[in-house]
């Protein structure tokens, strides 16, 4: 990967063989899952092994997802930002969000194993929408578990799922929101896997899921590397992502975590702000459990109870993070600050306004927190500096919620 | 493993001397409530159940199907707490019947490994049965529950390799839960062929007990299952005579007649 690498710190391969950064990961299943574990694990390892593999993965990313996504110079943003912001824009791939990527390689990868039929989780109906994709795409059936609350504020990518050919399962236990929908496809899961791949939306849960996700995500950040050095003629000051379960984060932060002189910084859905207990920031604001097979940051009682998490952006409401992004906390390697509902839509307004580009709710977090942290890096540095933030997702799926935010819908 | 006699292996040693199988009955703590579980678990144990399996509730039961998922939510929306389930043990242990704790892995992370070892030997439980924790990553529980005298009962499955169900068998005191199905908690009409041939394998690998869970509904179920385990294993069934029955006095007159029907079936072993 990169050439000057010298933080001897940092191993070389991350997690260790039993999906473990640091004190994070693992695998906290039942064992009837372990075999299936296994299987995935071997497959995901021959997968980045093979040649053949890897150029299909590559071809289909560029003729079907149409990557390498662009970095955009937002000129306009950047003047009100203090900082030269380069937008990573994984919003303009096939189905509007760097997700794609994840179920793109998962996809190939359930073939190679040969199974046929896929299960997923979705909140916002992003994922499950992305995942029935490419199940079409593969010919593969598709079962998406969704929490009954979020197929009702949801109802156009429940539509959407169902004309690519999917099964939408509302799922009504529990929060009857995306931590329950995840626990129904795990239990679908451990019924019926012989035949079944799991296809996991972000990158947490058991071993190898994290792993497996990031190196199908982690194109972006190689591309935004490359396209900086190129635009620039040298590395960012600063990347920065927002981070629910942290795909799209791990997958910008990778290609940078061997340059020591990139801060890396992920921004949570802070929600109503911290201090109200109203929100959906697992590092800033929760403590280590384990959740969802896997040992991270959690938002739960004192009883080990899993709390529910709010946030205006259904895409990042999940009450815990992707192991790695625990360690990178752990490490000091990555920053993380909560970012409230108010501070995201003032971000995601002001892209709307300077750059005519309609940002995700998610992705409106990351340019609200690089709005934050740019006059800081500037004093710190004595110039300007240059800041590339993952622009993840487009915000079409958004516009009822922003709509309403903003008090911009005409009343029926 | 330890050479130590459990409280249970000393139940499992008489019933084998018996002829008949271990009933062991399930229930969460603080379903329907604290008090309304303690009085469930007593009239099962009143009816022929030979071993209280305690449910610590958990807000994200991924092994569990919808009647312990419903009991759990319950229990939870009750306001049950970890030391409830502590003090609910510790009641029905002092009928004499062993009580084994299941649980999900962060309620015990959540209160410290060592800390809920210590609690748990001195309300009298015997040990732990954990659904979603491998022995891979129990390194704090082995150390724990050897340093309180508790059993560990780790699960296999009919998915688990033949270094597995050795692996995991090792690691486990007491004895071994089988799951007879590849899925969730919850009755089913017909028990499962996996889970003879998944027991068969276990004895190849170990002398400790096996149980068998996941499906046994009826007696004839459990006098199915009791002709090839040590330990019949049922919750969903003795759960739902709660849930189906909302007069208390006519939920526990159904539970005690499930309870007396299994125990029949366990001492009448399909040989």
């Amino acid at each position: 990967m990169s050439a000057d690498a010298t933080n001897t710190e940092v191993p070389a391969q991350f997690p260790d063989a039993a999906g473990h950064f640091g004190t994070f990961g693992g695998r906290f299943v039942p064992e009837a899952l372990v075999a299936a574990l296994d299987e995935l694990a071997l497959a995901h390892q021959a997968a980045m092994a093979d040649e053949t593999f890897r150029a299909e993965f590559a071809g289909l990313l560029r003729d079907y997802a149409g990557t390498p996504s662009l970095l955009y110079e937002a000129r306009r943003f950047s003047a009100r930002a203090g900082a030269r912001v380069l937008l990573k824009r994984e919003d303009l791939n096939h189905t509007g969000a760097h997700k794609v990527r994840n179920v793109l390689g998962q996809a190939l990868l359930t073939r190679r194993m040969g199974k046929r039929r896929v299960i997923a989780e979705t909140g916002a109906g992003q994922h499950g929408v992305a995942t029935a994709t490419a199940a079409a795409l593969f010919d593969l059936e598709c079962v998406v578990y969704m929490g009954q609350v979020d197929t009702e504020r949801q109802a156009l990518n429940v539509a959407r799922m169902r004309m690519l050919g999917a099964t939408v399962v509302p799922v009504t236990t529990g929060s009857r929101t995306l931590k329950d929908a995840m626990n129904e496809a795990m239990r679908d899961w451990v019924a019926n896997v012989d035949e079944t791949h799991y296809l996991i939306g972000t990158a947490a849960g058991p071993h190898p899921f994290p792993a497996l996700v990031r190196d199908f995500v982690r194109g972006i950040g190689e591309e935004a590397r490359a396209q900086c050095l190129d635009l620039t003629g040298a590395l960012p000051d600063a990347v920065t992502a927002c981070v629910g379960g942290g795909s799209n984060a791990l997958g910008i932060f990778h290609a940078f975590t061997d340059d020591p002189q990139v801060r890396l910084y992920g921004f949570e859905a802070g929600g109503d702000g911290v201090n109200t207990g109203r929100h959906a920031a697992s590092i800033t604001g929760g403590s280590t459990g384990v959740l969802h097979g896997t040992r991270t940051f959690v938002l739960q009682d004192a009883d080990g109870q899993t709390q529910e998490s709010h946030s205006i952006s259904a895409g990042l409401d999940y009450p815990g993070v992707g192991p790695e992004h625990a360690w990178l906390h752990d490490t000091g390697r990555a920053t993380y600050q909560p970012v409230t509902d108010d501070e995201a839509m003032a971000a995601f307004e002001l892209l709307c306004r300077t750059e005519g580009i309609i940002p995700a709710i998610e992705s409106a977090h990351a340019l609200a927190g690089t709005l934050a942290i740019a006059p800081k890096l500037a004093a710190e540095l004595g110039r300007q500096p240059t800041i590339v933030v993952n622009l993840s997702g487009r915000g079409d799926k958004d516009v009822h919620t922003a709509g309403e935010y903003f008090g911009i819908l005409d009343k029926e | 493993m330890s050479e130590r006699t459990s409280r249970i292996g000393v139940a499992f040693d008489k019933a084998r001397a018996d002829g008949r199988a271990l009933l062991v009955g399930c229930m969460p703590a603080g379903f329907p409530t604290v008090e309304g579980s303690i009085a469930a678990m007593k009239a099962m144990v009143a009816a022929g159940v030979d071993v209280i399996e305690v449910e610590i509730p958990y807000s994200d039961p991924v092994m569990d199907g919808p009647v312990i998922q419903r009991a759990s939510d319950i229990a939870l929306a009750g306001g049950v707490r970890t030391r409830d389930t502590l003090r609910i043990i510790e009641a029905v242990a002092a009928t004499g019947a062993p009580v084994v704790t299941m649980t999900y892995w962060n309620p015990i992370e959540r209160y410290g490994v060592d800390a809920f070892a210590r609690d748990l030997a001195a309300a009298g439980g015997t040990g732990l049965i954990t659904p979603d924790l491998i022995p891979e990553e129990a390194g704090e529980w082995l150390a724990a529950s050897d340093a309180h005298g508790l059993d560990r009962t780790f699960l296999v499955a009919p998915s688990s390799t033949d270094e597995r169900l050795a692996m995991t068998a090792a690691h486990c005191r007491g004895f071994v839960y089988a799951t007879a199905i590849m899925g969730v908690t919850g009755a089913r009409s017909q028990t499962s062929q996996a889970a003879p041939v998944l027991v068969s394998r276990v004895r190849e690998v170990t002398d400790l007990p096996v149980g068998v869970g996941l499906g046994v509904g009826t007696g004839a179920q459990a006098a199915t299952v009791a002709g090839y385990a040590d330990a019949v294993i049922v919750g969903s069934a003795l759960i739902r005579c709660l849930l189906d029955t909302p007069d208390e006095a006519e939920a526990l007159t159904a539970l005690r007649t499930l309870s007396a029907e299994l125990s029949d079936g366990v001492r009448h072993p399909d040989r």
